[in-house]
Formats: C-alpha cells, structure tokens, sequence
C-alpha cells in the first residue's frame, strides 16, 4: 500500500499535472482556433432565439436573426 | 400503468416510513421519518387526482409551470433566510436575545446559525439554481425540458431535503461538518435527487436544437457535476443505526479537515460561483439585450476557474496539522484563481459597452452590474486573505463573515434577484415589472446594507485579530478574549442594521413581484394567451 501511494503521488506531481495543464493550454489555444471568431459571432445570440417556444415551434427561424445582434 | 406504480412505490414508502417512525432511536429521526410519510401522502394523492387526465400527445412548448413555483420558493426562501440571518446577527450584538433560560436553548446562535448558512446557500440559492437552470437551458437549447416528470420529481426532492435538514438542525440532528450539516439519511436522498437532475440538464442538453451549448450551461454543468463529486466524498460515513440520526466518519483527523475544506471551498467555488456564473451569463446579456462582450473570454474563463478552484482548498487550514505544502499550494492557487474570476468580471460588465446608458434608466441592470462588482471584490480579497501571512491576522476573525457575505449577499443574492425581477414578468406573461421604483428602492436598501455589513466587519475583524496578538514589553498577552467581545459590540449593532436594510429591500422585493403577477395587464402576445393548438 506505501508503494501504491509513492507511485501515486509521483505521478500526480509528474505527468498527470503535466497532463491537466497541456489540457488547459489546449482549451486556450482552441477558443482561438482560426474561424472560431465567426463561429462564436452566431453563437453568441444563442439567448436571443428561442424566448418563448422551442426550436421549431414555429418562431423565427436561427438564419434571419444572425446578423441582428453584435457587441463592441 | 406507470402512475399506478408509482402509486405502488409511494405506498410502500409510507409504510416503510411508518415503520422507521416507530422504531426511531432518535426525535430528529422520528420527525423526519413522520415528515417522510406526510410528504409521500401528498405526493400520493396529486398522482391519484391526476390519473383520470389525458394529456397531449407529444407535449409541447417549455416545461414553465415547475419554474414558476421555483421563482415563488426562490423568493421566500430568501426572507426566511435573511431573517434568520437578521435576527442570529442581533443575537450576537445582545446575546439576551438567544432567551435560554425560556426556550432551553432551542434559539441558540450555535443552533440556527447553520440553519441560517443552510437556508441562503441551499434553500434560497440553491433553489434559484434549479429554477433558473431549468428555465436557461430550455431557452439555450431550443427544447423542453428531457424526462417529463422527472423534473417535478428533482424540485421537490431538493424541497423535501431542504425540509428535512432543517428539521434536523433544530432538534439536534447534525454531523457538524460546516456546509455540510445533513445526517447521512438527508445526504442519501439529496444523492438520489441529484443523479435526477444531472438526467434532466443532460437530458435537455442531448436533445438540443441548437448545435452548440452555450456557455451559461456549461457553467450549469459543472455546478451539478462537481457538487455531486463533493458531496458524496465528503458526507462518506456509517450509520450507527439504520432506526437513528447519529453516524460516524469514515475520515478521521487530518485527512478529515482536508477533506472538509476540499469540499467547503468548492462549494462556494461550484455551487456560489459556477452555478451563479450561469446565471450571468444568460441574464446579463438578456437584461442589457446585448451578447457577452467575449465569447472567447467565456471559454477560457470556464476552463481556468474549474482547473484552478479545486485546488483552492487548504488556505482553510494554514497553521493547522495540515502539511505546509499542503497550504502552501492552496494559498498559491487561491491567488492565481484571481486571474480568471477577472476575467469573468470583465466579461460580464463589459457586456454593456455600448449599453452604458441602460444603467440610469434600468434599476434591474444596475443590480446584475453591482452583483458582478461584488464578484469581482470578493474575487480579490479571497486569494488575499489566503496567503498565510494576512491569514494569520484574518483567521477566525469578523473579517471573514464580512468576506462572506460581500460575496454571498453583494454576488449571489443580487444576481439572484436581478434573475428574478427578469424572470417574473416573462413566466406569468406580463407586460412590465410593476413598479420600477420599487425596485429603485430594493436596489439602494440592499446595497447600502451589504456596505455597512462589510465595512463594520472589516473594522471588528482587523480591530480582533490585532487584539488577539498584542503583547506587552514583557511578552505576556494584553487583551483577554472579553475584551475583544466587548469592543466589538458597535460593529457588531451596525452589521445588525445592515442585515435589516437588505431584508427590508427584499420584503420589497417580493411586494413588487407578488403585485407584478396580481395587477400588471397581459402581455397582448405571449404563450400564456395563446391558445394550444
């Protein structure tokens, strides 16, 4: 059981926090992937669509709103 | 078929409680056992008045009716829990308030004060947190809420735990852990009922019409998902009993603490700030009826606080039997956690560039922006009070409960309260709020009370930690711990008084929203009017 910990704890300390932290810079360096600023100009009305009914009960189809809103 | 079974179930419940009831070891069991059989009775009788219904074949619109209950409890949860809050702070400043003798201390501060901590986090919040989650990722993903009933089942489940803890805590039923009080009985139920909501939001979320799930649900996501993870791990213990309250930790001494705290400071960094964060990122951009300044900035501010907050941790714990490393890495992790929660801030207030206007016109939009100043003020002065040098003046000081509720009553309850007031018009298909002044009114009752709160604490909490560590020429302490209590004593009357300005502004409050739903006209074109077809 102390070997279990030892080799646990190593670990933790060696790859595993090497690990986590490359998945963090992978997130960071995907949020500003080439095309992600178009993308995200749609997603960020995504509040903005469908207040009263769901998707395809007849409200305004996604498309008309895209260019409705933008911030800056 | 299904309603007959769940008939079934519900009976054999109320015969199996009957029967614990009888056998209790313990009053609190006793109590919660009889509170069991009540509740299963009710439940009984609504799925039986119901049976003979049809209903329409698929449903469809949003899933609103549970949500509108929830805005109601939401809002009186909060005045229960402010004041409790109200009258345990004046029980410090007069401690002939507690009565004793009369009540054989059943009105002690040791006794409601988690009854106080329970009903603001858990209750007040943690029922905004259902309803609002409930109504954004419906909104967010274009699709009713997944399983039906399920999401009536995962309300009232959490309704019937709030029920249950708090019972308990007045008659004597508690493992004393901090934030997580509940016996082992109440943390089973909350696990069941929780598995059922993390099946409902994902639920919700797979069958999305929208193709990418917005960020206010990722937040959303994480509260459920880490809060499960804390509470099953931290409540780990054996019944003594199955007929009894009393169970015993399965950790023990230090690992006990680390533990404890593990959970203690993600629950504020899982349930008070990501779950919370949900929130603003649906209802600031809603309010201000602009899109959050930076998408981008969302993504890696989600990434960076759940990376960063679950090591927070051990800063609880400096000059403790805790390892130095130990506190050392949660200190330094603490103050790296700075970074992103600024992140967020700026995000969420720079969504109104271009908006700024909106700030004298709209009393709801002033509030969501000094909900997220107190975010960004409380974000700061945490991983402050986490290095351990400032810790050892801090620690066990007013200056804590004063970092506490800057957070919790300047972040959470005004969110809260702005999701509310955005909220109520819309759920029962009214025009307006009805009256803006009002909420004028709650908007400056509040906020001078959480500043008279934090700044009377900061002023008692630095004035005892500097007491506690006098010594004279000769190295003896010159201050005794009455001393310090009696100093205290005008502090401790204004936080009283700034407690009561900011009940005051939520009694207001739910004035304003009862009357909103009583008088203001329909709006002309809303689902409500419309008929089904």
């Amino acid at each position: 059981m102390e070997d279990m910990y030892s080799f646990l704890r190593t670990l933790a300390d060696s790859w595993v926090a090497l690990g986590l932290f490359a998945f963090f810079l992978g997130t960071v360096i995907w949020a500003f992937r080439p095309g992600s600023t178009e993308a995200y100009a749609d997603t960020v009305n995504i509040p903005f669509r469908h207040e009263d009914k769901p998707a395809g009960e007849g409200d305004i189809p996604a498309a008309t709103l895209k260019e409705g809103r933008t911030n800056g | 078929m299904w309603d007959y079974i769940k008939l079934l179930v519900l009976a054999v419940i109320m015969v199996a409680a009957g029967y614990v009831a009888n056998n209790a070891r313990d009053l609190a069991y006793m109590v919660s056992a009889i509170e069991v059989v009540l509740v299963a009775l009710v439940a009984f009788i609504v799925i039986m008045r119901g049976m003979g219904e049809v209903k329409a074949e698929p449903e469809t619109g949003y899933m609103d009716g549970i949500i509108r209950v929830g805005a109601i409890l939401t809002m009186f949860w909060g005045i229960v829990g402010f004041t409790v809050g109200v009258w345990i702070a004046f029980e410090l400043a007069f401690p002939e308030l507690n009565f004793s003798r009369a009540l054989d201390g059943y009105l002690n501060f040791g006794r409601i004060r988690p009854l106080h901590t329970s009903a603001v986090i858990f209750a007040f919040g943690g029922t905004g947190l259902l309803t609002t989650s409930f109504y954004v990722v419906q909104r967010t993903t274009g699709a009713r809420l997944f399983g039906g009933g399920l999401a009536h089942f995962v309300f009232w489940g959490y309704q019937l735990f709030i029920l249950l803890a708090a019972t308990g805590y007045v008659l004597g039923a508690t493992q004393s852990k901090e934030y997580a009080e509940p016996e082992w009985y109440v943390d089973l139920w909350l696990t069941i009922v929780w598995v059922a909501y993390l099946i409902v939001f994902m639920g919700t979320l797979m069958k999305r019409k929208e193709p990418h799930i917005y960020v206010a649900n990722w937040f959303y996501l994480s509260f459920i998902v880490t809060i499960a993870m804390l509470h099953i791990v931290n409540n780990l213990a054996l019944p003594v009993s199955i007929f009894g309250a009393k169970s015993v930790q399965l950790f023990s001494g230090v690992q006990d603490a680390m533990t404890q705290w593990w959970y203690g400071h993600n629950a504020v960094g899982f349930f008070l700030t990501a779950g919370f964060l949900g929130m603003m990122y649906y209802f600031v951009p809603k309010q201000a009826e602009r899109p959050v300044f930076s998408y981008k900035l969302s993504i890696i501010h989600f990434w960076a606080l759940i990376f960063l907050y679950i090591w927070a941790g051990p800063h609880h714990l400096h000059y403790t039997a805790l390892p130095d490393w130990a506190s050392t890495l949660g200190m330094v992790m603490s103050v790296i956690l700075w970074m992103p929660s600024w992140g967020g801030m700026i995000n969420g207030l720079m969504t109104l560039s271009g908006a700024w206007d909106k700030l004298r016109t709209d009393p709801v939009i002033r509030m969501m922006v000094v909900s997220v100043g107190f975010y960004g003020m409380s974000t700061f002065e945490g991983p402050m009070m986490s290095i351990r040098a400032v810790n050892s003046l801090s620690h066990y000081t007013d200056w804590t409960i004063g970092h506490v509720h800057s957070g919790a009553l300047g972040w959470n309850g005004m969110i809260t309260f702005g999701a509310l007031y955005f909220l109520v018009p819309r759920l029962w298909g009214r025009k307006e709020l009805y009256s803006l002044k009002l909420v004028s009114w709650h908007f400056w009752l509040a906020t001078i009370g959480i500043v008279l709160y934090a700044a009377s604490m900061w002023v008692t909490g630095i004035m005892e930690g500097l007491m506690w560590r006098e010594v004279d020429a000769q190295g003896f302490l010159v201050n005794s711990f009455a001393d310090t209590v009696a100093a205290k004593h005008p502090m401790l009357v204004v936080r009283g008084i700034g407690g009561l300005l900011y009940l005051t502004g939520a009694s207001i409050m739910a004035y304003n929203l009862w009357m909103t739903v009583k008088r203001v006209p329909a709006k002309a074109d809303t689902p409500a009017t419309v008929a089904a077809e």
